[in-house]
């Protein structure tokens, strides 16, 4: 009955990503390819924090990674941007696995802690070595256009590009959270002490799992350097890393199609829905709500409304819907005891 | 010689301000098991609530430094408390990750709020100190660096004071170690985890005050020292105030030696040395140099 469900859903996303760009302006459309960008990041970024119970501060810095390889490779290489996007995730989730193999032997809060620290310090990596980077002025790749015979408008054709990539990759994820290494990585977040007791090896699971989400976000962030043609150290700041790990949340953490509310969410929320909502408030109180840092207000509020309320995100919400039972938030369930879940 | 006493003194002013943040993580942590990640941006906010009661007037006179000063120390524990009770007094039954969520929005929020109600460019924040220099055995002392040093270990040692020898601190201690025996004994623990957030918010104040005047007032001023303090913290042991207080100043001194005598080592690789030193205390220590090794009972 799951399993069905999920097929018809899946057949829904297709048939909706077929016809979104039929019945949409170039812009939204472009806006759109950025949903499936996000999309990759969130479906990476969930494997870590959702099925395994890990908070990544830091995965805005992995996007980085990716961006940087394809915008080297492309611009200083003359590869086909498209041929860049594998290296862009395998060199991802190898600086993925070298930074996770150190900081997930331990339980606790130690590796939110260190990941924290990751989008501030590739920042200052990139400005200190210019010559292989573009230091703080970056890297300009040439403009998207349309390869392989095929002529499309330029957003049309990142928009196919992004969201074939994005249900190649959600097929992916699928197949990985539901076999062995998924059990793996529930049993790590359920309970770290049953899984070391069952033979799960917690520290290599998790390493795997940071390695895993780093190469979706390597590969979502060679898709994000094609379409906006350009990076610099400014394009991934921490408050990507943070929106991203917001997006997990509100899309609800250990839920594949979740993912896709939270990937509309980090795209729309900046633009056009966290003004729309100020607006709102504005014509009560006159505030300046174009004003830097309001849309910043707006979705730590959300965040914290979410986490008050619905703290299995969009997707607890429509499983509520259609089950009738209370969804308890995947990841939050570490910690507690089994009788309060009975309870 | 005078290039190592010169990159010591500017390590420790440093130092100092990593020193209090990390106490101040240490004295949530300790608590709740809760890292908290809006420290950093509680400390900005608390510092731009300064810069507000320095620059414009209120009730008719703007305040020198000092009173300022001791009127923003007093905020911040207000506003300390208010956060706790506001925002994470309700997920007081949630999980811990549940929780650290929580302090990310916060995070977001003051952020946001900051750059909406002063603007996200940098502005110039006082300091109390002269800019002059004392000058021993050829040696430069910057009165900046001395003063902010001797301003962060004197509230660290108030605070220690007052953990030490009042009987509010000893319940505090006593609701940290065992909540559940302490609530038996009648202490309030609810309530000492609010007073907690306000300790940690004044010292978070504190090292605000103390950056900005070399740092420029900005958003984002903290979030590298909220770094820096994390990699005291559990350089220290991030079960150990004493450690986090040793953790921060040794990694100060650390960075400024490093800046000093490894010339690859250029200010925007920084922080990417602190990461890798907080890495490699993982790996060989992770209890932190001053931590006990915590075992599970299953």
């Amino acid at each position: 009955m799951r399993s069905r469900l999920g097929y018809i859903g899946f057949a829904v996303l297709v048939a909706a990503v077929v016809v979104a760009p039929l019945v949409s302006t170039h812009y939204r459309t472009y806006q759109l390819a950025f949903v499936a960008i996000y999309l990759i990041a969130l479906l990476g970024l969930n494997i870590l924090t959702g099925f395994t119970g890990q908070i990544s501060l830091g995965h805005g810095a992995f996007l980085g990674v990716g961006a940087y390889v394809t915008t080297i490779l492309v611009v200083d290489h003359g590869w086909n941007d498209l041929l860049t996007l594998p290296v862009a995730g395998v060199v991802a989730g190898v600086a993925g696995l070298a930074f996770g193999l150190p900081a997930t032997r331990f339980a606790g809060p130690y590796l939110a802690l260190a990941t924290f620290a990751i989008p501030l310090s590739f920042i200052g990596l990139l400005k200190r070595f210019p010559h292989f980077t573009g230091g703080t002025l970056g890297k300009q790749l040439p403009s998207v256009h349309s390869q392989f015979g095929i002529h499309a408008n330029s957003s049309v054709w990142i928009y196919w590009v992004s969201w074939i990539v994005a249900l190649v990759m959600f097929l992916l994820a699928f197949m990985l959270v539901r076999g062995r290494l998924g059990r793996a990585l529930r049993s790590v977040r359920d309970s770290e002490i049953a899984a070391t007791a069952s033979g799960v090896s917690t520290a290599g699971v998790k390493t795997l799992a940071f390695g895993i989400s780093a190469f979706f976000c390597g590969i979502a962030g060679g898709l994000f350097a094609i379409a906006v043609t350009y990076v610099n150290p400014d394009t991934f700041p921490i408050d990507l890393s943070i929106l991203l790990l917001v997006g997990i949340v509100l899309g609800g953490a250990g839920s594949l199609s979740g993912m896709i509310f939270g990937a509309l969410f980090v795209e729309f929320i900046r633009i056009t829905w966290g003004p729309a909502l100020l607006d709102l408030f504005s014509q009560v109180h006159h505030i300046n709500t174009r004003a830097p840092g309001s849309s910043l207000v707006v979705y730590g509020v959300v965040l914290l409304l979410v986490l008050y309320i619905a703290p299995a995100g969009a997707a607890g919400l429509v499983r509520q819907l259609l089950t009738g039972k209370t969804a308890v938030a995947a990841w939050a369930k570490q910690g507690r005891t089994a009788a309060e879940d009975q309870a | 010689m005078q290039q190592f006493f010169q990159a010591l003194f500017s390590g420790l002013a440093d130092g100092s301000i990593y020193a209090s943040l990390a106490l101040a993580l240490v004295l949530i942590y300790k608590a709740t098991e809760v890292i908290n990640f809006a420290q950093g941006e509680m400390a900005m906010f608390t510092t731009y609530i300064a810069y507000a009661l320095l620059t414009h007037p209120h009730f008719g006179h703007t305040f020198s430094y000092w009173p300022a000063f001791f009127l923003t120390l007093v905020i911040a524990f207000v506003f300390g408390v208010g956060l706790q009770r506001v925002v994470i007094k309700p997920l007081e039954r949630a999980s811990v990750l549940t929780v650290v969520m929580a302090t990310i929005a916060l995070l977001v929020i003051l952020n946001g709020l900051a750059a909406w109600i002063w603007s996200p460019e940098l502005k110039f924040f006082p300091s109390p100190f002269p800019t002059s220099t004392w000058v021993i055995g050829g040696v430069h002392i910057s009165k900046q660096d001395t003063g902010t040093f001797g301003v962060t270990i004197a509230c660290v040692v108030v605070l220690w004071l007052f953990f030490r020898f009042t009987k509010l601190g000893l319940a505090m201690r006593a609701g940290a170690v065992n909540p559940v025996a302490a609530r038996l004994l009648g202490v309030r623990t609810s309530w000492l985890l609010a007073l907690g957030w306000g300790f940690a918010a004044v010292l978070g104040a504190v090292s605000g005050m103390m950056s900005a005047p070399t740092n420029f007032l900005s958003p984002s001023m903290m979030q590298a020292v909220l770094i820096f303090a994390f990699a005291g913290a559990i350089l220290g042991g991030l079960e150990s105030p004493v450690g986090a207080v040793a953790g921060g100043l040794g990694l100060g001194v650390l960075l400024s030696m490093l800046g000093t005598y490894v010339h690859p080592v250029t200010p925007e690789l920084r922080l990417p040395v602190a990461l890798l030193i907080l890495l490699v205390v993982l790996l060989i220590r992770p209890a932190g140099l001053f931590g006990r090794v915590v075992v599970r009972r299953v």
